[in-house]
């Protein structure tokens, strides 16, 4: 009897009287606002897996398996499509009476910039596939290993982004941010290394443009133009972190 | 005086039901965040909570309940006619109660200190007269609302400031953490076992010297440290925990003072809340039991276990309830920052019931939080919140005054 009362209150006391969700009249549960953090990271971890979706997706192009390209394709879009998601909900949750110890805005830039990454992938998934594009034999190897160093900038940038839960514990102050400024610079010697690559596979298809179709080689210098975004991309998730770190 | 076991049985059934309603809902605020981080099971926390909430009633609750019980409403006027002065006080405790009930309802954060004061105010400035209101005690109180949460949220922000500084932001922050957590129980344990003695033990007889009371401090707090350093030392780095978490073992260091403060704040909302239940039940005892309104009698230890007792039953029930569902809201409060709200409140409130001043203790606890904030330490707060609180803040003293004065013209009529 006495577990039936108390259950019966317990009702009573916590849940509305219209069909609404259960609001807590608890003050300190309430004050608490929902944190970016744990969704940002979320979101850098989904980009950069569409991104690292790029090797296979070569590969496979490189050796004219064209169903798994397909296949690979679908899995970028679908993987994209999941960063938007996860960026409107974030989005939706940071309201402008929302307190944070660095301001709304950066983080929002933040957020924008790591989108672009997972963007730029579905974009040069969507060039390949749609032009059923050929690399010429000569621009193979250089090309796979291009891609491979853009998705180490995305990896990189990736890195950098989980350790902002530490960063917010560590109140933006001491060893932590020399950390995350020594993977930054980091991710800056990455990007480097692919303009340095970019410049070398846009020298080889120029040796060899003649010889291929002029939309063909026009497509081929745009893929390698997207691919490199990726790397760019990742370092602009480096410098918005950077604005964080000097607050 | 006639009667008078209706009056008491009245006074002590609103009286226990406030002290039930109280150990359910606010006692959450004291224990949700050592669940919430795991410092401590639901278990653990309701024994914690149980022993700790009964000991700041019964040890130092005492100041408060006086105030309550006689501070607020000038006795001398009613010396005529003193049944007055139990019905305004039997219609306060169920006033206070029923906006509690409502306010539940609707899911608005008030504080139960607002509420009782705010109704004894009501009942006597209009049920009996302006002038039976000590209007001076009450500026008092009404400014220490204004002051408790401001001083509770710089003290916060002072010693997350330090804890950044000394552990958080260095290059090894498990070593500096196993370093100078103990140094850290070992002020917890100091400042309140001090304010305790120093103000606290009066009205359970012990007195003891200043320079006793020092030591005797020290030395509790001495034993509390090194006990807590001993449970550090058993801390071992776990290294798959740390690929994802850097901090993940220096919050668990973190999590045994967490225990400390999770006592200390038990203890000291125990000290400030029984008052509420209890003060206007003791007026009532005092007054049906010698017919008088006797300005000088002592306030019956019975009395305030009664009260301490109502808390640990409201908690143990309802409590647990409460406690899992705000532990699971507050995960931004992890050991390391709410250790430094628990400790700015509990110390807040503790100096408050030592001085015999009736304060929000949620509010002086939302007060430390948003001062850890200010110390850039909490990811994400909602204003909105904030400003409900404040809302909620004007509307509840009338409103506890409006419902008093309704169920004291109320038991005027109708009781004998």
């Amino acid at each position: 009897m006495p577990a039936i009362a108390v259950l019966a209150l317990r009702q009573a006391i916590v849940t509305q009287p219209s069909g609404r969700q259960c609001q807590m009249a608890n003050m300190l549960a309430n004050i608490f606002g929902l944190s970016p953090v744990q969704p940002l990271e979320e979101h850098i971890e989904i980009a950069f897996r569409c991104a690292k979706k790029l090797r296979p997706l070569f590969v496979a192009v490189i050796a004219n398996d064209w169903d798994t390209a397909l296949e690979i394709r679908a899995d970028i879009e679908a993987l994209e499509h999941e960063a938007d998601n996860v960026k409107k909900e974030i989005r939706l949750h940071m309201p402008k009476s929302l307190f944070m110890p660095v301001p709304r805005e950066d983080l929002l830039e933040l957020l924008l910039v790591q989108d672009r990454i997972a963007n730029r992938a579905k974009d040069v998934s969507g060039v390949i596939i749609g032009r059923r594009m050929h690399i010429p034999d000569v621009l193979a190897e250089k090309f796979v290993e291009f891609v491979d160093r853009n998705i180490d900038a995305a990896k990189q940038a990736r890195k950098s982004v989980r350790e902002l839960d530490e960063l917010f514990t560590a109140g933006f102050r001491g060893a932590e941010v020399a950390l995350v400024a020594d993977m930054i610079e980091k991710l800056d010697r990455i990007e480097t290394h692919t303009d340095e690559q970019q410049t070398v596979l846009r020298t080889a298809l120029f040796q060899i443009e003649k010889t291929l179709d002029p939309i063909d080689a026009m497509f081929l210098y745009e893929v390698i133009s997207l691919t490199g975004e990726i790397a760019d991309m990742s370092e602009r998730v480096g410098r918005r972190l950077e604005l964080l770190l000097s607050q | 005086m006639e009667h008078q076991l209706i009056y008491i049985s009245l006074a002590a059934l609103f009286g226990l039901f406030m002290a039930w309603g109280i150990g359910a809902n606010d006692v959450a605020n004291a224990m949700a965040t050592s669940v919430g981080s795991k410092a401590l099971t639901i278990k653990q926390a309701i024994l914690v909570a149980a022993v700790f909430e009964f000991l700041g009633a019964v040890l130092a609750g005492g100041a408060v309940t006086s105030t309550i019980r006689k501070g607020i409403v000038d006795a001398e006027l009613l010396a005529g006619t003193p049944e007055l002065l139990v019905y305004g006080m039997l219609a306060a405790l169920l006033a206070a109660g029923t906006w509690l009930l409502i306010a539940s309802r609707n899911g608005w954060p008030v504080s139960t200190t607002h509420s009782i004061v705010g109704a004894i105010v009501g009942f006597a400035a209009v049920g009996i007269g302006v002038d039976a209101v000590q209007w001076g005690k009450v500026g008092t109180i009404v400014m220490s609302w204004v002051v408790s949460p401001v001083t509770a949220g710089f003290i916060a922000y002072l010693i997350y400031r330090s804890v950044q500084r000394l552990i958080l932001s260095q290059e090894d922050p498990l070593a500096k953490a196993k370093r100078y957590v103990p140094v850290y129980i070992f002020l917890a344990a100091f400042t309140i076992t001090l304010v305790t003695i120093l103000k606290g033990l009066k009205h359970v007889g012990l007195d003891i010297s200043i320079r006793d009371s020092y030591l005797l401090a020290i030395g509790v707090a001495i034993g509390i440290a090194l006990l807590g350093a001993f449970f550090i030392s058993k801390i071992e780095p776990d290294p798959k925990a740390e690929k994802s978490q850097h901090f993940y073992t220096v919050e668990r260091v973190f999590g045994v003072l967490m225990v400390v403060t999770a006592c200390s704040m038990a203890f000291a909302h125990g000290s400030n809340d029984v008052a509420n239940a209890i003060g206007p039940l003791a007026a009532v005892i005092g007054i049906a039991t010698t017919g008088e309104i006797a300005a000088k009698s002592e306030l019956p230890i019975w009395v305030l276990m009664l009260g301490g007792g109502g808390i640990v039953v409201g908690l143990a029930t309802f409590g647990r309830h409460v406690i899992a569902t705000v532990g699971k809201k507050i995960t931004q409060l992890t050991p390391s920052r709410g250790f430094a709200a628990e400790l700015a409140a509990a110390t807040t409130i503790v100096i408050a019931s030592g001085t015999g001043i009736p304060i929000s203790t949620t509010h002086t606890l939302v007060g430390a939080v948003l001062g850890v904030g200010m110390a850039r330490g909490i990811e994400a707060i909602d204003l909105r919140v904030v400003a409900r609180i404040l809302v909620s803040w004007v509307v509840t003293i009338p409103a506890g005054a409006f419902l008093a004065i309704v169920f004291f013209f109320l038991f005027r009529t109708f009781l004998p």
